[in-house]
């Protein structure tokens, strides 16, 4: 009995398969038999908006950018941490305001580099 | 080939459907024809009042207002079109998929309206892209825009497959690509795409 339940199985997937390419097959027969295919420059363009694009879509932007953005998750995690600390901070032990120091000192740390390798310097 | 329609009718009565292979295209096609979102100007309110819940377009299987020609059917020009605008307009004609069509809508889109003696005015679309049905008006209502997909949809109900007189987007060797204008010296270039219109002759 037991290859039976995998051959149900196996059967299901084959209709299941057929299910999803039987009407993928007939629109490409109707396309083929009915519709021609018609192609021109102006109906391939990739831009849709009705203007023509104009120059090169591969344009590099400026790596700082990226530098500004990684730089800001700084303060963004810091704000996330700090926020939940200030709360509770009456109820709060000198480890754990000690380790909270550490913790924004090595956030501080990498802002300290950052801006020592001249990345905030926009040039 | 096509079934007689009084034998339709009495074999529908005993429960049996009969359709032809054209039939069920046209019957699928004109039931969910997908408009193009985009609108020109004062029509487009009208267009956008006649999709809302008091008009309610979606009666007809129009109500997916795609905001790419690549997956619309229809376009409606929704308004005034100037000739700085004509060229877009043509190029996202262009850019529609076969089969396509066109509503005309207003005044000004079949003949440029009270703006007709403006320098920048287009007087009528359909000097660049073919036009399946024209709604006059300024604004025409939404029942007048009803009426005119309504008209459209008979039109396609009326399409053959097969043989002469088979749409553009079955026919192999029909023209495919409307010649988008540019901004010439003082007016568009060309003025008009060949074949499409030609200019009236003025009988004094």
């Amino acid at each position: 009995m037991g290859s039976n339940s995998y051959l149900s199985l196996a059967v299901f997937f084959f209709v299941a398969l057929a299910f999803g390419l039987g009407p993928l097959a007939l629109a490409w027969v109707w396309a083929q038999v009915f519709s021609p295919k018609k192609p021109n420059a102006v109906k391939n363009a990739i831009y849709e908006c009705g203007l023509e694009s104009k120059g090169d879509a591969w344009v590099q932007f400026r790596s700082a950018y990226y530098l500004y953005a990684i730089i800001f998750l700084i303060f963004d995690v810091e704000a996330i941490f700090l926020l939940p600390f200030a709360v509770a901070f009456t109820g709060l032990g000198a480890a754990a305001c000690i380790s909270m120091l550490i913790f924004v000192l090595l956030l501080v740390e990498g802002l300290a580099w950052a801006w020592a390798k001249g990345v905030l310097t926009w040039a | 080939m096509a079934v007689d329609e009084q034998l339709k009718i009495e074999m529908g009565k005993q429960g049996v459907i009969v359709t032809s292979l054209q039939e069920l295209y046209n019957w699928g096609r004109r039931n969910s024809v997908w408009p193009m979102q985009f609108g020109l100007a004062c029509c487009a309110i009208e267009m956008i009042a006649t999709t809302m819940a008091r008009y309610d377009m979606a009666r007809f299987g129009a109500e997916v207002f795609r905001p790419s020609p690549r997956q619309a059917d229809m376009m409606i020009i929704s308004g005034t079109v100037t000739k700085k605008m004509a060229p877009q307009v043509v190029r996202l004609y262009n850019q529609m998929g076969e089969p396509k069509y066109v509503i005309a809508m207003g005044a000004c889109a079949i003949s440029g309206g009270p703006f007709k003696q403006g320098y920048n005015v287009l007087k009528g679309i359909d000097r660049y892209i073919p036009v399946d049905v024209h709604i006059p008006g300024c604004p025409p209502r939404p029942e007048a825009l009803l009426q005119a997909f309504i008209t459209l949809q008979k039109k396609i109900d009326g399409q053959v497959l097969t043989g002469e007189g088979r749409p553009r987007h079955l026919d192999a060797e029909a023209q495919s690509i409307f010649p988008v204008p540019e901004q010439g010296e003082h007016d568009l270039e060309p003025t008009s795409n060949k074949g499409l219109w030609t200019v009236p002759t003025i009988i004094r």
